[in-house]
């Protein structure tokens, strides 16, 4: 009963979030300075008047701006996400193209970033304060506070330039027909994007296991495992891991927000053609209904994301458990 | 003799203002020993370092702690070392509360250790049956259970390891009294398989009938080291001043309070810790008082009795 409550309210803060998003972005589309026509046409290309009102016309461009929301919602709720206008193409075939690079890259960044952090965070915790956690926490802090843009830089200049070990971009090599190209050259080109995401992301796990590992050592059931004789790595591995896997998980299911976030910056720097870039673009040429779709796409994938960690969270813990049954 | 203590006293490595180190003393100068078959309780206020003691004869001491003294088990001289492979084998230790139990691991998980083999099973449910406990428990996890059920399982727990000594950390505080009547009754039978039991508590009244020494612990020292026989009337055969006020504070002797709080530690007085507040106290008392045998007891006093 009361689990069904709680569905019901989940569901319903989840589409006003849905509604919200996308009127917002909608508003900032209409009020920014970039006409859509033009970016549709081109630069330097010469037009009439009248061919850009027929332009103007075919895209809807020449309604009002609730109108024209209105008549994008109501597409919406059939299932259609309409057309881009800078791919000229279904919306939804767009994304699903981008996604599915985005997706090996987030999901890459997503368990490097996990288990960096995890394995940086057990060792800060197991040597509090002792010189491997101190140096391992000023790390952990100047990758947190490192721009997302400026690491993927430095990583290209030196991995890509000037040792030449990786490709400068792109998700395959060029060139190569896409039927062709091989799992191992997708990793290949995956591999410093999703190295640029994970060292940026780590370190907001890495504390957080730092602490929660401190907080459960300086507890008295550890006290009480050590007063029993068991030994240190049997603390660790019983106790100590056991009780900060799960929220560690789950807080990394929470992190899909930031990761969303700064693969759009990854996937700039390293031309890499995902959803990040492509959300890039439409804003830059005035994609409204690609923007939009992305916009829609990214909160339910945030949004399940934070649901997952909700989940889990309740799912690791038994006190939770009990407290919503 | 199964336990010996000899000459401890644990202090903490404190840092005041960043650099300045200063040493805080918890403990001083303890010594007692404990046969096989008994149960020696140390009585004293909360927060006198009671616990620090029991953690000392663990070894399982926060690092900033520094020990000095011998703590000798069955005639050997503990080195860590050693503290580390005798506890939860020869010396268990059964805490205060379910604090002390892995939030999110199963009972029998932990009272076995994960070592569920047979034997280890059918211990577990001979255990189970004879502290009461439903054999279902082993099933539930710790914030399942009450605080009773809780002390049993701590119990069980230890007597999984089949120890000489157990050392058990305030037994009465937030149980009903039946259940504290239960534990203590518990702890006799284990001390009469000839198992030592060393016992600490600040309640006095509820332990003394179960204890056969009671140590009077106060502000780091033990100032009297009583036996059982010695609880009579209104205490006049106890040895201390201060364990004489204390016996006469319960509420079935009269309820008169001592004046005064304890020292805080770090703040100790020189020579006797009890001297502010002691109604007998003259100038040599500013001496520290040799802990002498006394009647059959032991005493820390220049005056007693
Ligand atoms: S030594 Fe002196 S001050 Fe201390 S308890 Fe005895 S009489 Fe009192």
């Amino acid at each position: 009963m009361i689990k069904s409550h709680r569905f019901l309210r989940q569901f319903i803060r989840f589409i006003t979030l849905l509604i919200a998003t996308c009127a917002i972005a909608f508003l900032l589309m209409e009020a920014s300075p970039i006409d859509p026509v033009q970016s549709y046409i081109g630069a330097g290309v010469a037009v009439s008047p009248e061919q850009r009102e027929q332009i103007s016309a075919y895209w809807g461009l020449d309604q009002s701006p609730i109108e024209r929301f209105y008549t994008w919602g109501n597409h919406l709720l059939h299932g259609d996400f309409g057309d881009s206008l800078i791919y000229r193409r279904p919306v939804l075939q767009v994304i699903g193209e981008k996604f599915t690079n985005s997706f090996c890259l987030m999901l890459a960044a997503w368990l490097g970033a996990g288990l960096i952090g995890l394995f940086l965070g057990c060792l800060m915790g197991l040597y509090e304060n002792r010189w491997p956690d101190k140096i391992l926490k000023t790390i952990s802090y100047l990758f947190a506070s490192t721009p997302a843009f400026w690491l993927g830089l430095l990583l290209l200049l030196f991995f890509a330039v000037y040792l030449e070990l990786f490709p400068i971009g792109f998700s395959a090599p060029i060139g190569v027909a896409a039927a062709d190209i091989t799992w191992g050259q997708r990793l290949y080109h995956l591999f410093l994007p999703a190295l640029t995401l994970s060292l940026t992301s780590f370190a907001n796990i890495a504390l957080h296991t730092r602490e929660k590992l401190i907080a459960i050592y300086h507890s008295d059931f550890i006290l009480f495992a050590k007063a029993r004789g068991e030994s240190n790595k049997s603390i660790f591995f019983r106790h100590g891991l056991r009780n900060i896997l799960l929220p560690a998980i789950s807080l990394q299911f929470a992190s899909f927000s930031e990761l969303f976030g700064g693969s759009v910056l990854a996937e700039t720097v390293f031309s890499y053609p995902g959803l990040g870039q492509a959300a890039v673009n439409a804003g830059l040429r005035g994609d409204i209904p690609l923007l939009l779709g992305i916009t829609l796409f990214s909160v339910i994938f945030v949004f399940c994301g934070n649901l997952m960690a909700d989940i889990l969270y309740g799912w690791a813990d038994p006190r939770t458990k009990e407290a919503s049954k | 003799m199964l336990l010996e203590v000899e000459n401890l006293s644990i202090s903490f490595r404190r840092y005041e203002n960043k650099a300045q180190q200063i040493l805080l003393p918890v403990v001083c100068n303890l010594s007692f020993s404990l046969d096989y078959g008994q149960i020696m309780s140390v009585v004293g206020a909360s927060g006198s370092g009671k616990t620090i003691l029991l953690q000392a004869i663990l070894g399982i001491l926060p690092q900033e702690a520094i020990v000095q003294g011998n703590i000798i088990f069955q005639g050997q001289t503990l080195t860590p070392k050693q503290q580390r492979q005798l506890c939860g084998k020869k010396i268990a230790y059964i805490p205060q509360s379910v604090q002390f139990l892995d939030p999110l691991m199963r009972i029998e998980h932990q009272v076995c250790q994960g070592k569920r083999d047979t034997t280890n099973k059918k211990r577990q449910e001979q255990i189970f049956s004879f502290l009461g406990l439903p054999p279902a428990t082993g099933r539930l996890f710790p914030h399942q259970i009450s605080g009773g059920m809780a002390r049993k399982v701590l119990i069980a727990c230890a007597l999984m390891s089949n120890a000489d000594l157990y050392l058990v950390d305030e037994p009465t505080p937030g149980l009903e009294e039946s259940i504290v009547q239960d534990f203590l009754q518990t702890c006799r039978a284990i001390a009469d398989q000839g198992k030592s039991i060393l016992l600490i508590s600040h309640d006095i009244g509820s332990i003394l009938p179960f204890s056969d020494k009671v140590a009077f612990f106060y502000a780091g020292s033990i100032l009297e080291i009583a036996n059982q026989a010695d609880f009579t009337a209104n205490g006049q055969n106890l040895r201390h001043p201060f364990s004489k006020a204390l016996y006469q504070a319960l509420p079935q002797n009269n309820f008169t309070p001592i004046p005064g709080h304890a020292p805080y530690s770090g703040k100790l007085p020189n020579g006797c810790p009890f001297a502010p507040r002691c109604p007998k106290f003259d100038d040599c008392c500013q001496q520290e008082p040799p802990f002498l045998d006394w009647r059959n007891g032991k005493v820390a006093c220049f005056h007693a009795t």
